[in-house]
C-alpha cells in the first residue's frame, strides 16, 4: 500500500496514485468495520426468527419471518424484569453516590487547604493501582457481616471505588481560573455557594461525562454482583442472564433476546450522548480530551 | 488574602468525609483484612487458626495454583500486544475518514467495548456455536474441521482472547485517536512537502508522536488483562474450568467454592503485588517515554 514508488512521477500523477490507494484504503476500513460490528447484528436478528430458522443449516442474513415472541417471553415470562429494576436501581445508586462524594472530595482537595490533604491525595493516586478483584473475599466477609447479601446496598458498596472519578474532579477544579474563586469570596460567598454557583456550572460536560461512565461501568459490572447475589429475584441483568440457564433453556434465540434486552440501555446511551461517553473514557485513561 | 483556616479546614472535612467512610470501608479495611487473612486458616467467613506463611509456601508446589499463573501470563500475552496493535491499526484507518463516515466507522468499533460482558459471552458463545454457529460456516470454507471452541483447552485462550480483543478494543481505540488527533497538521504537510510516502510517513512521524499513547495502551491493557476473570469464567460453564484456571478464577474457587478463605487469600495478595510491581514499572517507563517523546 505505499506510495514510495510513485515518488518519480509528475506531481499530479502522484496525487491520482494517492488517491486511489486512499480509496481502496478507506473502504477496507468500511469493510472490516461491518465485520466488526457483525456478531451483533447477528445475535439481533437471530432473536427476532422463530426458533426453528435459527437452527438451519444455511446461513440466512434476513429472518423468513420475523417473531417479537422471544421478547414476549423473556419480558413477561421470565424474572428480566425485576432484573432490570434491580440493574437500574443498582447502576443509579452506584452513579450517584461515586460522583457526589467523589466531586465533594475533588473539590476539597483541589481549591482547599487542610491537614492530611497530601496523604489523601497519595492515597487515591496509589488505590488506582489497586485491583478490584483480589478483594472479592474480603468484601464478601464485610457484606455479609452487614447483613447486606442479596441487597442493593450490597451490591452497591464494593462498586464505590472509582478514584478515577477524584482525579478527574480535581483535575477540572484545578483548571477553574482563580479569579473567579476571588470574586466569590470577595462576596461573602460560602464555601458552599461557591462550589454550587460557580464550580459545578462551570463543570456540567465532565459530571455529565462521569455519570454516564460510571453508570454504564456499574451496569456492566458482573463479578461482584455475581457474588454478592444468591436469589434469582435479586439479580441484576448482567447476571441473570447468564446464570439462570432454566429460564431460557437451550433456545438460542430466546437467550439472545434476553441478551439484546441486557445490552439496549447502555448502547442507547452509547449512541444518544456519543461524545460525552467518548470524553468521559478519554478522561478516564487519565487524558484531558 | 487573609484566610480563615479554622474554618476552612472544618468546611474541608465535611467535603471529605463521605468520601473518606467509603474508602475506608468498601476499601482500606478489606485491603487489610486481606493481608492479614493470607496467614490464617480461615474459612470464607468466620475466624482461623494462624498459621504463618505457609499459604504461601504451599502456592509453588499447587499444580492449580501453576495453571492459574501460566493461563494468566499466556492470556496476557495473546491478548495486550495484539489487541493494542489492532486498536493502533483501526485507528490510523478512522482517522483517514471525514465526517459521518467518520462517526459511522468510528461506532462500530466502537460499540463492543459498552456492551457488558454477559452480552459478550452470548454473542460469542452463538457465534463460535460448535453445531449452529455462523463462524463454523467459515470454517467450513476454509477447510478446517469444526472444533468445540470453549470445550477444548487448546483453543479455549486464544478464541477468549480474540473475544476480549473484539470487546476492548473500543477503549484503545479511542486513546490512539485522542493521540493521533493531537498532533499538529503542520507535521503532516511538512512531511508532504519533503515527499515522504505513506509508510515513511508513519514511521518517522505518527508512530515516535504517538509513542507515549502506545505505552499507555500497553499499561492499562496489561494491569486490565492480568485481572481477567469474567470471559474466562463465562466460557467457562459446561467445559473444563480447572484447565482454564486465571488468578482471579482460582481466588474465586479457592474462596467461594472450597470455603478456604485463607488460601485465597494469599493468592489475592500475590497478584494484588504482580499487579503493583507492573504498574510502578510501567509508570516509569511511560514518563521516561514522554520524557524522551518531547
Amino acid at each position: 500500500m505505499t506510495a514510495l514508488p510513485a515518488q518519480g512521477l509528475a506531481p499530479v500523477q502522484r496525487l491520482q496514485r494517492i488517491n486511489v490507494a486512499g480509496a481502496i484504503l478507506s473502504i477496507v476500513t468500511v469493510v472490516v468495520a461491518v465485520i466488526w460490528a457483525f456478531p451483533i447484528y447477528w445475535a439481533v436478528v437471530t432473536s427476532l426468527k422463530p426458533e426453528n430458522e435459527t437452527v438451519r443449516a444455511t446461513v440466512e442474513i434476513w429472518p423468513d419471518t420475523f417473531t417479537f415472541e422471544h421478547y414476549r417471553f423473556a419480558l413477561f415470562e421470565t424474572q428480566i424484569g425485576s432484573w432490570y429494576l434491580n440493574s437500574v436501581g443498582t447502576a443509579l445508586g452506584t452513579m450517584v453516590l461515586t460522583v457526589s462524594a467523589s466531586l465533594l472530595c475533588g473539590y476539597a482537595i483541589s481549591q482547599l487547604r487542610f491537614p492530611l490533604r497530601q496523604p489523601l491525595w497519595w492515597l487515591i493516586l496509589a488505590s488506582f493501582m489497586v485491583p478490584t478483584q483480589v478483594l472479592i473475599i474480603n468484601h464478601f466477609e464485610l457484606v455479609a457481616n452487614l447483613g447486606l447479601l442479596n441487597t442493593w446496598a450490597g451490591i452497591i458498596l464494593p462498586q464505590l471505588i472509582h478514584p478515577v472519578v477524584i482525579i478527574v474532579y480535581k483535575q477540572f477544579f484545578d483548571g477553574v481560573p482563580r479569579e473567579f474563586r476571588e470574586a466569590a469570596v470577595m462576596d461573602n460567598a460560602s464555601e458552599w455557594r461557591i462550589l454550587t454557583r460557580v464550580y459545578i456550572p462551570m463543570n456540567w460536560g465532565v459530571t455529565t461525562a462521569l455519570c454516564i461512565v460510571t453508570f454504564i461501568w456499574s451496569w456492566n459490572a458482573f463479578l461482584w454482583p455475581f457474588l454478592a447475589v444468591t436469589r434469582t429475584e435479586e439479580m441484576t441483568i448482567t447476571v441473570g442472564i447468564t446464570q439462570v440457564n432454566d429460564a431460557f433453556g437451550v433456545y438460542y434465540a430466546r437467550q439472545l433476546s434476553a441478551a439484546v434486552l441486557a445490552g439496549l440501555p447502555v448502547a442507547l446511551a452509547y449512541l444518544l450522548f456519543q461524545r460525552r461517553v467518548t470524553q468521559a473514557i478519554t478522561l478516564s485513561a487519565g487524558i484531558k480530551g | 488574602m487573609l484566610r480563615n483556616t479554622k474554618r476552612e479546614t472544618l468546611v474541608a472535612l465535611i467535603l471529605v468525609a463521605p468520601f473518606v467512610a467509603i474508602y475506608g470501608l468498601a476499601f482500606i479495611y478489606p485491603t487489610v483484612q486481606m493481608f492479614l487473612l493470607s496467614f490464617t486458616d480461615a474459612p470464607l467467613i468466620g475466624q482461623g487458626e494462624y498459621v504463618g506463611v505457609e499459604n504461601y509456601t504451599r502456592l509453588p508446589d499447587d499444580r492449580r495454583f501453576q495453571t492459574a499463573l501460566w493461563n494468566t501470563g499466556y492470556f496476557v500475552v495473546l491478548s495486550v500486544i495484539p489487541g493494542t496493535l489492532v486498536a493502533m491499526a483501526i485507528a490510523l484507518a478512522v482517522d483517514r475518514l471525514k465526517g459521518r463516515l467518520q462517526s459511522l466507522v468510528l461506532a462500530l468499533f466502537f460499540l463492543p467495548y459498552i456492551l457488558p460482558v454477559s452480552v459478550v459471552y452470548l454473542i460469542w458463545d452463538w457465534t463460535l456455536n460448535f453445531q449452529f454457529g455462523i463462524a463454523m460456516h467459515l470454517f467450513d470454507a476454509l477447510g478446517i474441521q469444526r472444533v468445540p471452541i470453549f470445550k477444548s483447552t487448546a483453543w479455549f485462550m486464544p478464541a477468549v482472547a480474540l473475544v476480549t480483543v473484539w470487546w476492548t478494543c473500543g477503549f484503545s481505540i479511542l486513546l490512539f485517536l485522542a493521540g493521533l488527533r493531537a498532533i499538529p497538521a503542520e507535521i503532516y504537510e511538512a512531511a508532504a512537502l519533503d515527499n515522504a510516502g505513506r509508510w515513511t510517513t508513519f514511521r518517522r512521524v505518527t508512530w515516535p508522536l504517538i509513542w507515549p499513547i502506545t505505552a499507555l495502551v500497553l499499561t492499562i491493557q496489561l494491569i486490565l488483562q492480568l485481572k481477567i476473570f469474567d470471559q474466562v469464567y463465562l466460557f467457562s460453564t459446561g467445559g473444563r474450568p480447572n484447565d482454564n484456571l486465571v488468578l482471579v478464577y482460582y481466588i474465586f474457587q479457592r474462596a467461594f467454592q472450597s470455603d478456604q478463605g485463607g488460601r485465597a487469600a494469599a493468592i489475592a495478595v500475590v497478584l494484588f503485588a504482580v499487579v503493583v510491581i507492573v504498574s510502578v514499572f510501567n509508570f516509569q517507563l511511560v514518563r521516561m517515554s514522554r520524557g524522551r517523546a518531547q
